[in-house]
């Protein structure tokens, strides 16, 4: 593997993909990492110099916000200035989506990839002590193989900010920005309100950089191929490759990465035309596969069908498996993993779960549906973060793409022969709080 | 003369104004207190919008300390016994009965914190407003055995029903307030317990034909 | 300058007497939380804003500058 990777110069497969990935699929160690993108970090001497490339190259977040990179990494260097307190930078890998497994993916094949980005994005920001947060054993075991890496670029000499790992509870919410910082500074894994923006008042009280770990690892590579390379996939208005989740209605998952603008036909492979897919997640949009194949994966072209990118979830529903039912169960969780701060949250996704499980019965009352639509206009836009309004727009998009599949259920009716749950939806449920710690 | 029979004249009025304003600065307080521990949720009073009794709760505090203001200053300026001003918010500063114008004093300084505290509320974090204010409930008891030491006339007849009354009537808005603690719901099992209630409702699982 | 109404939902225990105080612009939804308009508080409707504000018994109500 490694001596197929020195064959290869970087420059020379730079607008190949993937990028970020190792095309052989097998963990890449240090010396592999250092034959493939250069074994030196290219930090450029002083705070604030990466971001003009950045802004340049378009990078924005990939943790599902998509939002603008420059803009985070100014607004923390300027709180850093103005208030004159040391920045403080944290990689988020706390991928709680249970359905993604593209950060864990990255961060499990090419952790020094991440580990650069984490470096540069404190040089950036003039930032003395980094944090990286993940879910340490999910399906590998991260944290050690984190530690590994760690280990290696010390001997390589090639860290300049001492990295510490944190570890995220297994929760919904525990990716969330100021759930991030919040339990990274002691409290629980949940969110807290905006302002104080973690920008301006962070851990430990200073401005924080929170960037997801897939975005640090385009940081690197931007800062070593400059703006014009990133631009050389993907939109003009959305540049650059993302990674994706695919899970396809055969049951097979699979993390790729492909340019901004893919047509969502060559991403789902093999659908049938009535199906329905989901887009971005348990926070994302239903979609018919008939609309879907319209689209391409970018902000623009999905949010005229309602729907966005978010963190590159992309599922297709199995032909024999009833919608509803599905929603119902993911909203059921997402329910319980409320933190039950925020009122509206509380009461309405609660009742939301329950008129879900009434609608994905037989002979739902009438009302449950209009409930539904009620409380999903409800909760929308009126928690500290935006577990309410994802709920609410997953539910919504399930109402509308399904609405023949709830006729049906209204007659006693459904067309999910196949009772086996499809969505990954984990059992866990926070009954104390200790489990956000 | 009517007013030297009942012991009113130019060297005492000081005295007796002090005494009473001291009453009504007890009444008052309990007032305040009692209006403080119903504001919850499900606290009302009959009549009232809800903002009123924030409201009133805020504007008899301000009058009770208008009240305390001249009860203090009636009882320094008074010649009759000596009592340094320091007395009002320095315990055992006062010769004549140290101890329960100590009392006097804590109160008092309590109260002051709390006042100040909310009067400056917009400016801090609820989390120090609501310690300092939850002190109240320290300050209260203090003020009420103030006055019960400071005057033997709290002691007896119907200003001593009047002390009793006052005391019982916190004693049971403090239960009152407890129990409604009591089944506050920890943060994190509240969806969990509402989840299962609104199940319950008319969710049980209706079986489909498949 | 203007200035909106932004609700703590964390710290909002919907006692509601922000609705009393400022109907206009604060309703309360079916379980008692206040639903705020997130417009400029107009210069008519200022000073019931403001009691609206020093009403909440949680301060989580507050005028923020926009």
């Amino acid at each position: 593997m490694t001596t197929a990777m020195r064959g290869t110069s970087a420059e020379g497969t730079a607008t190949d993909l993937p990028r970020l990935l190792p095309a052989s699929q097998q963990p890449q160690e240090w010396h592999a990492h250092a034959a493939r993108y250069g074994g030196r970090v290219p930090f450029r001497g002083a705070p604030g110099r990466l971001i003009p490339d950045v802004r340049e190259a378009g990078l924005t977040g990939r943790g599902g916000a998509a939002f603008p990179v420059h803009r985070k990494l100014e607004a923390v260097l300027d709180a850093a200035t103005s208030r004159r307190k040391t920045a403080v930078v944290i990689g988020n890998g706390a991928e709680s989506e249970p359905a993604s497994d593209k950060d864990a993916t990255l961060l499990w094949l090419a952790p020094h990839l991440v580990l650069d980005g984490l470096q540069l994005a404190a040089e950036a920001v003039g930032a003395d002590q980094a944090i990286l947060y993940t879910h340490a054993d999910r399906r590998h075991d991260v944290g050690r193989r984190l530690e590994q890496a760690l280990t290696q670029r010390r001997q390589a000499g090639v860290e300049r900010v001492t990295v510490q790992l944190a570890q995220a509870p297994p929760r919904f919410l525990s990716g969330q920005e100021t759930a991030v910082v919040n339990h990274l500074g002691g409290g629980p894994s949940i969110p807290t309100f905006i302002p104080p923006r973690p920008s301006e008042r962070g851990f430990d009280g200073a401005p924080t950089l929170v960037q997801n770990a897939e975005t640090l690892a385009h940081l690197a590579l931007i800062a070593r191929h400059g703006p014009r390379w990133f631009r050389q996939v993907g939109t003009a208005a959305e540049p650059g490759s993302t990674l994706c989740t695919i899970r396809r209605a055969d049951g097979t998952a699979r993390v790729t990465e492909v340019p901004l603008g893919m047509p969502l036909r060559d991403l789902l492979g093999p659908v049938t035309l009535d199906g329905a897919v989901l887009i971005g997640g348990y926070h994302g949009t239903w979609l018919p596969v008939a609309q879907a194949v319209q689209l391409t994966l970018d902000n623009h072209a999905l949010q005229a069908a309602g729907a966005r990118v978010g963190a590159g979830i992309v599922i297709t529903l199995p032909p024999d498996s009833c919608g509803i039912a599905e929603t119902a169960r993911v909203v059921r969780y997402l329910a319980l993993e409320s933190a039950g701060q925020c009122g509206p949250c509380l009461n309405g996704l609660p009742r939301m779960a329950a008129a879900l499980a009434e609608l994905a019965g037989a002979r739902p009352r009438r009302q449950a549906r209009a409930d539904l639509e009620r409380w999903a206009g409800l909760v929308t836009g009126r928690g500290a973060c935006h577990h309410p309004d994802g709920t609410a727009r997953l539910v919504r998009s399930a109402l509308v793409t399904f609405a023949a599949e709830l006729d049906r259920h209204g007659r006693g009716r459904c067309s999910g022969t196949n009772p086996r749950p499809f969505l990954p939806v984990p059992r866990a449920q926070a009954r104390t709080e200790e489990d956000w710690t | 003369m009517l007013a030297n029979v009942r012991g009113i004249d130019s060297t005492t009025a000081l005295w007796y104004a002090s005494r009473a304003t001291g009453v009504v600065a007890l009444l008052l307080l309990t007032a305040v207190l009692l209006l403080g521990i119903l504001v919850t949720r499900q606290g009302r009073l009959p009549g009232l919008p809800r903002f009123a009794v924030t409201g009133l709760h805020r504007n008899l505090s301000l009058l009770a300390v208008a009240f305390v203001a001249v009860h203090v200053l009636t009882a320094v300026t008074d010649g009759y016994v000596n009592i340094p001003l320091t007395a009002a918010v320095v315990p055992l500063a006062s010769p004549y009965e140290p101890l329960a114008l100590g009392l006097g004093a804590v109160s008092l300084d309590i109260t002051i914190a709390v006042i100040a505290t909310s009067l400056l509320r917009r400016h801090l974090s609820r989390r120090v407003w609501r310690a300092v204010h939850l002190l109240a409930y320290a300050s209260w008891p203090v003020a009420w055995l103030h006055s019960i030491t400071a005057s033997s006339d709290m002691r007896h007849g119907w200003m001593f029903a009047l002390a009793i009354g006052t005391a019982l009537a916190v004693v049971a808005a403090v239960i009152w307030r407890l129990a409604a603690a009591a089944r506050d719901v920890p943060r994190a099992e509240r969806v969990g317990l509402l989840m299962s209630a609104v199940h319950g409702a008319h969710g049980r699982e209706r079986t489909t034909r498949r | 300058m203007t200035e909106r109404l932004v609700v703590n939902p964390i710290e909002c225990d919907g006692h509601g007497a922000c609705a009393e105080l400022l109907p206009e612009m604060i309703t309360l939804d079916e379980w008692g939380y206040p639903i705020v308009d997130g417009r400029p508080v107009p210069p008519a409707l200022d000073r019931d804003a403001r009691a609206a504000v020093s009403a909440c018994p949680t301060l989580a109500l507050r005028l923020l500058r926009s």
